[in-house]
């Protein structure tokens, strides 16, 4: 008959080490499971640069484009427009665009490339509803003193023409300005903002 | 017999028959409120059974899914009603379910020693938020997309994983096809899921056995009634005493249930909102978004919340800790009497304001966010959480309040005097000086009626509880 002797401290070596083998199976098979949750190779590469042509964009008109699935407005503001921009500092949160919400070449007063052409992203920075553009100016239903912008309806944030954000609105940050260059006068490239060849 | 005692000798029929329906004792004082853990079983059935039939005809793409279910609507025999038995199905589910947990704030059904059961109970109600939300990106309407976009981007207020986060929830940085997949997955998988939280929800209530009305332990009563005499003297067979009164319930449901799906599926655009008619636009957000009624009171309490310190993720921790806070209910109810029969009138009192409380919540989170209504919606949150950190005030029943209690009394104050600096030194633009002055005091007299007073003035009152059920 064998030796009924039992080594407990050679077993729990073997239970601690069984254990740890199967823990670290585990979480190496965890990796790829949680890692097929995140962006596709399919999803990353959507986010092709759209061209548009701004030839025909009259004053204070607004399009909205779609790029990586995200609504892009382009609105050409009119000269009383911009001149409100420069003295709103009052009641924005960020009027000199400090936070990284926009490419440098559009961290100015205007947050654009040429003076009048604004570029957004169109989501808000609160929780991701679109705004609408409400260009006119003087008192609305929702402030007394509008100077145009943008109102998000979903909770009440407000922006200027320039898409900064008001403070005491839910949105924390100013709208994003996504790269954007232009291929030549009057046609835009947007999503990419490198030397085309 | 012979086919049981074969059967038996290889699986326990006989014997979980009678241990859980034809021997379970249950008391014989249930009442109206006991209806609903049934009723929330025929809602899971038919869901299921509804959700099965669907998905036969559903397409979870961003293409075809809103074409899909108008498909399911005209083309497919039948098909209408099976979709409107889903739809109203998720609200009654709902409806059933915050009944169900209204009868265990009445009674203590929450308390030693079904605390494991009811905190069963909470997360199949997360479990169940979780399937309706995933469902409701389904029909790819406009609603259903922009619900979801608001939603998920509350993971992205989230400090430093917020963004990581959200794009592994959605499998993209915008709601898109990718998204609708696996919302389409989870929205399969979560209701069996459910059904396995339900099975632990009610082995356990079978180990501690049902509370009642009164509150009275039958299990500690006496023993022996006319079919068993170790059995409570109380306790009467679940089968088929309880069976034919859930029936009736069942009969009474199905009938208002029918009513709804024959005559006002949508409900006035509470069960189906209206915007979810047309189908999902990426590019324009409708004039105004609320989640389905069900969700309401905890969007309220999310938009009440201003975002500080440049983040706006305090209205999101707001809105989970108003859901997370169900599971301490058990510690924090420290009453020596269970239910509210034998309750003082301060806790009859903070019951039925917690109940107008979650109702106009939920009218609120319907309604675009105005300023006399966000400093209403802010004065109800402050209401909702202080009834929970007070419930160890206004339930003591006379005994002395614990460092835990004093604990939560001191957060209630800095909340309340939080929510009142807020209202007076730092919003500006915020509603009328009358209107602030009329929430201060109502803010300062729910304080001190349901925490400071009956916590060290004049504890609220108990009643004798009966040595056995009444009636």
């Amino acid at each position: 008959m064998a030796d009924h002797h039992v080594d407990h401290k050679r077993r729990r070596m073997l239970t601690i080490a069984t254990t740890g083998v199967g823990l670290a199976g585990t979480v190496g098979m965890a990796v790829p499971f949680a890692g097929s949750l995140v962006p596709s190779e399919r999803a990353k590469a959507a986010g092709a640069p759209v061209e548009v042509d701004i030839s025909r964009l009259e004053s204070g008109q607004q399009i909205t484009v779609e790029w990586r699935g995200k609504p892009v407005w382009i609105i050409k503001r009119s000269k009383e427009m911009l001149d409100f921009l420069p003295g709103m500092e009052g009641i924005l949160v960020d009027p000199d665009s400090r936070a990284a919400q926009q490419p440098e070449y559009a961290q100015n007063v205007y947050r654009s490339i040429k003076e009048d052409i604004l570029v957004l992203v169109g989501i808000c920075t609160h929780l991701g509803c679109s705004p609408k553009y409400q260009p006119q100016i003087g008192a609305v239903s929702f402030d007394d003193d509008w100077k145009g912008g943008f109102l998000c309806a979903c909770h009440g944030s407000k922006f200027d023409l320039a898409g900064r954000v008001y403070s005491g609105v839910p949105a924390p940050k100013n709208l994003v300005v996504p790269p954007h260059q232009y291929l030549s006068d009057t046609v835009l490239l947007i999503g990419s903002d490198e030397e085309v060849a | 017999m012979s086919f049981m005692n074969w059967l038996d000798n290889r699986f326990p029929a006989t014997k979980v028959t009678r241990e859980h329906i034809t021997e379970y004792y249950a008391p014989k004082n249930f009442n109206f409120w006991y209806f609903f853990g049934s009723l929330a079983m025929v809602v899971l059935a038919l869901q299921i059974v509804t959700g099965v039939l669907l998905a036969m005809n559903y397409k979870p793409d961003a293409g075809l899914a809103f074409d899909s279910v108008e498909y399911i609507m005209r083309d497919v025999w039948g098909g209408w009603f099976v979709r409107y038995v889903h739809s109203t199905g998720a609200s009654m589910f709902f409806v059933v379910i915050y009944l169900h947990m209204f009868r265990g704030l009445l009674y203590g059904s929450y308390r030693n020693p079904r605390e494991l059961l009811w905190i069963f109970g909470v997360i199949i109600y997360l479990a169940m938020m979780a399937t309706a939300f995933f469902g409701y990106l389904l029909p790819w309407g406009q609603m259903s997309f922009w619900g979801a976009q608001v939603i998920v981007n509350l993971f992205e207020t989230l400090p430093f994983v917020g963004g990581v986060l959200s794009e592994w929830i959605r499998g993209d940085y915008v709601i898109s096809d990718i998204t609708l997949n696996r919302f389409y997955a989870f929205h399969y998988l979560l209701p069996f899921i459910l059904v396995g939280l339900v099975f632990l929800h009610i082995v356990s209530l079978h180990k501690v056995g049902s509370n009642n009305p009164d509150g009275v332990e039958i299990k500690k009563g006496p023993k022996g009634n006319r079919w068993n005499e170790e059995a409570p003297k109380d306790g009467i067979p679940f089968h088929p005493y309880y069976t034919v009164k859930d029936l009736l319930g069942t009969v009474v449901f199905l009938a208002v249930f029918f009513g709804i799906v024959f005559f006002v599926p949508e409900m006035g655009g509470y069960f189906i909102e209206r915007p979810n008619f047309e189908p999902a636009n990426p590019l324009k957000t409708p004039e105004h978004i609320a989640p389905v009624w069900y969700f309401t009171p905890y969007y309220a309490i999310l938009r009440a919340v201003p975002s500080f310190a440049g983040t706006q993720v305090w209205g999101v921790l707001a809105m989970f800790a108003s859901i997370a806070v169900l599971f301490f209910l058990p510690w924090l109810d420290r009453s020596p009497v269970k239910s509210i029969r034998y309750k003082g009138p301060i806790t009859k009192l903070a019951l039925m304001v917690f109940v107008v409380v979650f109702i106009v919540l939920g009218w609120l989170g319907t309604q675009p966010p105005t300023t006399d209504l966000t400093i209403m919606a802010q004065f109800f949150t402050l209401v909702y959480l202080l009834f929970f950190l007070l419930f160890p005030c206004f339930s003591s029943g006379g005994e002395k309040l614990g460092i835990g209690g004093k604990l939560l009394l001191l957060v209630s104050v800095l909340l309340l005097l939080g929510t009142l600096f807020y209202w007076w030194f730092g919003w500006s633009g915020g509603p009328a000086s009358s209107l602030k002055l009329v929430y201060t005091l109502l803010s300062v007299g729910v304080l001190l009626i349901f925490g400071v007073v009956p916590a060290y003035i004049r504890p609220d009152s108990v009643k004798p509880v009966p040595e056995r059920v009444t009636s």
